[in-house]
């Protein structure tokens, strides 16, 4: 990685008029589509393929082998979805390229659309990202005057049309079957899988869900072709054949307690520690990091000793963490008590379990009662070891619910109580009364 | 299954054959459509659930159904699967090795019951479920005995306003949604449904609109939990003491299987029986609720003789302790069997095929044969078919799940089928009133057996007759001018077999005694009749069967448990329907 690294998503970003049609144009905007246009759609997904593009809504999935799981036989409609509901505390970066930059994404959309035989694509989006939404609306406007939507885009035989919809505030609208459901006017209840949504999603009928990062960066591998993409980031583990590998630039959010905060792009393996020091001014107030958040709240937490990993989609797995997930990184400074921290994520996930699985719905609401309770100075050790059990019951052993919002929940009350086992039993044993402020409000 | 949950693999006994699964190493075969919950019952393992119900769609929600899941493979070993499945999701298939009591599926069951506990009020001493709840049983079974929780429990407000029948007792919960799934699902009219998020969920109504459909009350059977209670039974009766009878109902011509439940010869309520025959799961709340009369306490509990239609009650002039039965029979063999009278009998649609057997043979056996006759049917509007759609309007064809029938009788075709035998055509009711009322008969002896059913009838007739003879359960005007009266029993005290609107055959069996003095109808014509020995409705329907052919398909069948399909052709005779007669008692009246 000594060439030096050029951003390609984030490249537009505070030229003038950078939402426009015309100045994406200007900038090569809209050949990628031209190109893909003119092949047959099946290279289209051969070439996201080869690219080893990983979905970067979280999970992580191969974008290519998603698209190839659409039933080939089928012959009504089949629909894209586009999650643009971003709710991981921590995560901004579709905000960010939705605001600044929609073209490449909407580019990315059509594209999609266009591999996945989709004659429809919904764009959810979160509720509170207004600017986002007028933006996307003039965008997508312009789109339909440019003949880049409707009937027959840029005269070819495809047609596309890309509906703008409005979530309603809720978390678990980001998870790909609630979102389903809350785009179909019901309550965003995930749904029970089989059938996974590449057989019966949107309205019963196949589709793909992907996030807004991850159709960006359909538009610039098409541009610049799946080698270009395959030259940054963490190759293949050799000894290992399940990996799968970590290409391509990622937009990582760093928040907290950092000097300079924001968005950065850089190519998929840098190091936490790197991150934080030489992109985003190190940790604020000279002070000492005790605890990151490797991507999203929900992902878990390293721990001082552990800021070396490389933020690709297999390091934070391996130690401890349960994912990359959206590689938005909190920084919490050596003065903050984990048990603090541990009680706003609770208390999040309390607020935003969607209340169908019974472990979820009660494990959530318990663990924040206990949390409550260990803040308020009257905690006792033992409580750390329900919590443990709760931790456990709710996500940890696999299958205990329907989508993976327990899994969330459960991963930061676990890694807090097992890396940071000592700031709780200190607190409880004190039996000192937290005074901090909560961290992050639960809406 | 005193087995240790360690998982074994015995060298390969069972042939790899591929129709059969293994369900804590009991063998069964897979089933089509079948979840492991259902194969599970076929090996005699319960797992527990709550959100799934055979009639509803999986949601899979409530977690408490998750077991092991595995596969055998063709050389005997079994692969176990890493997560752990929930049962009521899963399909079977060939090979598949479920376990259900490894240590993983236990923790998960306890942890579940542990959580779904966490904010349930232990209130069971004052809950109506108690005795029958299924949070009950499996903590018994599968949870342990106390809670870890120290902080206060979430609180909620009751919900009166749910529904006309129904009341929400929020706190009791478990968010199992299988109410909100029938109201959408089967009844179509989707009241309920649920409010707020996380463990702040609740079940609710949209302000103004309750859940007063007229399958609502069914969601309190299919409630796991005593979260949604019956208006009607509550606090009437801890459920312990309760016996219950398999019987039918009597609201419509569907003829739903059903639970009579009674208690020192009150009958409590009624709860639908799983019969794929006839109805289904469920059952409608016109017959749910419409069982109060039997309870009423007008009910007829004397035989009455009038001598020149002077009210004297039988016993009267005997003794305190005289039966008072012989002379009422005693009263009608005398009018009936004189040689110069015509007589009319008066079959009633709430009579069972046995009792209108009875009962018909002996009017035909009398000197001067009697005419029989099939009484008033009583219809009211169209066939009421479910789950409605978005707009209140009917399904039609196979998406039928629920229908009440505008035919308000239990027996037509039965009772029609016995009146056809001997009179060979059977005709209208408005034809036969004009016969009475023409004066064509001299003496008639006419059943009821419902509340309201004989009530609006237009009885001017009664003044061109001679001698009048009703059998009846309550006081009606027809009743006040009949000679005798003979005081019989409700659908809950009598024995024998209905035929519903598709020609299946199935039994009552008495739950209760029929009040005071009265006999049910049974015992009642066995006597009139004069016929040696108890009522055996058995023996009558093997009777029936030999002389008609209408009931052949019987003979020597017990029509247990879910009945026995009639051949229609034979039952489907025309038959011209009566105008309307309203049907008091239906109503949540007192009891």
């Amino acid at each position: 990685m000594t060439t030096p690294f050029e951003p390609v998503l984030l490249k537009r970003l505070g030229k003038p008029d950078s939402v426009t049609l015309a100045s994406y144009r200007r900038d090569g905007g809209y050949q990628a589509l031209a190109k893909a246009l003119a092949m047959p759609r099946t290279r289209v997904i051969d070439i996201v393929r080869e690219s080893g593009l990983r979905g970067r809504g979280g999970a992580g999935f191969p974008c290519g082998v998603k698209w190839g799981f659409l039933p080939e036989d089928h012959s009504g409609p089949i629909y894209l979805c586009v999650n643009g509901d971003e709710s991981e505390p921590g995560t901004f970066n579709n905000r960010i390229l939705l605001e600044e930059d929609p073209h490449q994404v909407l580019e990315g959309i059509i594209i999609g659309s266009y591999a996945t035989r989709a004659q429809v694509a919904y764009l959810y989006l979160r509720y509170e990202y207004g600017r986002s939404y007028r933006v996307l609306e003039s965008a997508i406007a312009e789109l339909y005057d440019a003949g880049l939507l409707g009937k027959n885009i840029l005269g070819s035989e495809y047609s596309l049309d890309i509906y703008l919809h409005r979530g309603a505030g809720a978390y678990i609208c980001g998870e790909e079957t609630g979102l389903i459901e809350s785009l179909e006017g019901k309550r965003a209840w995930p749904r029970i899988k089989p059938p996974f949504p590449a057989v019966e999603g949107a309205f019963r009928k196949p589709t793909v869900i992907n996030n807004v990062e991850t159709l960006a960066c359909v538009t610039h591998i098409l541009a610049r072709g799946a080698d270009w993409f395959k030259t940054m980031g963490v190759p293949k583990d050799p000894a290992n054949p399940r990996d799968l590998g970590s290409y391509g630039p990622k937009l990582y959010c760093v928040s907290g307690h950092v000097e300079k905060p924001g968005l950065f792009e850089l190519p998929l393996g840098i190091t936490a520690r790197e991150l934080i020091d030489h992109h985003a001014g190190g940790v604020w107030k000279g002070r000492q990091a005790k605890a990151v958040v490797p991507g999203g709240i929900s992902m878990g937490f390293l721990s001082a000793s552990e800021l070396d990993t490389p933020l690709d989609f297999a390091g934070p797995g391996r130690v401890g963490c349960l994912g990359l997930g959206t590689a938005a990184l909190i920084v919490i400074d050596d003065q903050t008590s984990m048990v603090d921290v541990l009680y706003n994520t609770c208390r999040f996930f309390a607020h935003e379990s969607c209340g169908q699985c019974t472990p979820c719905r009660e494990g959530t609401a318990w663990s924040t009662k206990i949390l409550e309770r260990i803040r308020a100075g009257h905690g006792q050790l033992r409580d750390l070891d329900l919590l443990m059990e709760i931790a456990q019951s709710m996500g940890t052993i696999p299958g205990t619910t329907i989508c993976g919002l327990a899994d969330g929940a459960a991963w930061p009350m676990k890694n807090a109580l097992t890396k940071f086992r000592a700031d709780f039993e200190d607190h409880i044993q004190s039996g000192k009364k937290s005074s901090t402020r909560t961290l992050v409000g639960a809406h | 299954m005193t087995s240790p949950s360690s998982p074994q693999s015995p060298a390969a006994p069972s042939p790899p054959l591929s129709t059969t699964m293994l369900v804590d190493d009991v063998e069964v075969a897979v089933g089509k459509k079948e979840n492991i919950i259902q194969a599970a019952r076929k090996a005699g393992v319960e797992i527990p659930h709550y959100c799934w119900h055979p009639d509803l769609s999986v949601v899979a929600s409530c977690r408490m159904c998750l077991v092991e899941v595995g596969d055998r493979r063709p050389n005997g070993d079994v692969v176990m699967g890493p997560k752990l499945v929930p049962a009521c999701q899963t399909p079977t298939k060939p090979d598949m090795v479920v376990k259900t009591q490894t240590p993983k599926v236990k923790q998960s069951q306890s942890t579940t019951l542990e959580y779904l506990l966490l904010n349930h009020p232990l209130d069971c001493s004052i809950c109506d479920q108690a005795g029958e709840c299924y949070l009950q049983d499996y903590t018994f079974k599968f949870g342990h005995a106390h809670s870890r929780l120290q902080e206060p429990k979430i609180q909620r407000i009751d919900k009166h306003h749910i529904g006309e029948q129904i009341v929400l007792f929020t706190d009791r919960c478990v968010m199992c949604t299988r109410c909100v799934r029938f109201t959408r699902e089967v009844a179509g009219t989707a009241e309920l449904q649920v409010i707020n998020r996380g463990s702040g969920e609740e079940i609710d109504v949209f302000p103004g609109h309750p859940c007063n459909n007229k399958l609502a009350g069914n969601v309190v059977d299919i409630c796991p939990v005593g979260a949604l209670c019956s208006k009607d039974f509550l606090y009437k009766k801890r459920v312990w003491w309760l016996k219950n009878q398999e019987s039918v109902c009597t609201g419509c011509s569907t003829g739903c299987s059903i639970h009579a439940d009674q208690s020192d010869d009150h009958l409590y309520r009624l709860r639908p029986r799983e019969n794929p025959l006839a109805q289904g799961r469920f059952m409608c709340d016109e017959g749910r609720f419409g069982f109060h009369y039997v309870n009423d306490p007008n009910r007829l509990k004397l035989p009455i003789v009038r001598a020149d239609r002077t009210p004297t009650d039988a016993t009267s002039p005997a003794g305190k302790f005289d039966d008072p039965w012989p002379a009422a029979i005693q009263a009608v063999h005398h009018a009936m069997t004189r040689p110069d009278r015509k007589n009319i009998v008066i079959l009633s649609p709430f009579m069972t095929c046995e009792e209108a057997y009875l009962l018909a043979s002996w009017a035909k056996s009398l000197p001067s044969p009697a005419h029989l006759a099939l009484g008033p049917v009583p219809m009211t509007g169209d066939d009421d078919h479910y789950p409605k759609g978005p707009k209140g309007e009917s399904p039609s064809g196979r998406s039928i799940k629920f229908t009440i029938r505008a035919e308000k009788a239990p027996n037509r075709w039965g009772v029609a089928a016995i009146v056809q035998h001997w009179e060979g055509d059977l005709v209208d009711w408005s034809q036969t009133a004009q016969q009475l009322a023409a004066g064509q008969f001299q003496q008639a002896y006419i059943v009821g057996g419902a509340s309201g059913y004989l009530d609006q009838l237009d009885i001017t007739w009664v003044a061109s007759l001679s001698f009048l003879t009703v059998q009846d359960i309550l006081p009606s005007p027809l009743s006040e001018r009949a000679d005798v009266v003979l005081a019989s029993g409700s659908f809950a005290e009598r024995e024998g077999a209905f035929v519903n609107h598709a020609g299946l055959a199935q039994l009552i069996k008495p739950a209760i005694r029929s009040p005071g003095e009265a006999r049910p109808d049974g015992r009642l014509l066995m006597g009139l009749v004069v016929r040696p020995g108890l009522y055996h409705a058995a023996t009558i329907r093997d009777e029936m069967a030999d002389i008609m052919s209408a009931f052949k398909a019987w003979k020597g069948n017990s029509l247990e448990p879910d009945g026995l399909m009639l051949e229609r052709k034979i039952l489907t005779a025309t038959v011209v329907h009566v105008p309307p007669i309203s049907q008091g008692g239906s109503a949540n009246k007192g009891d």
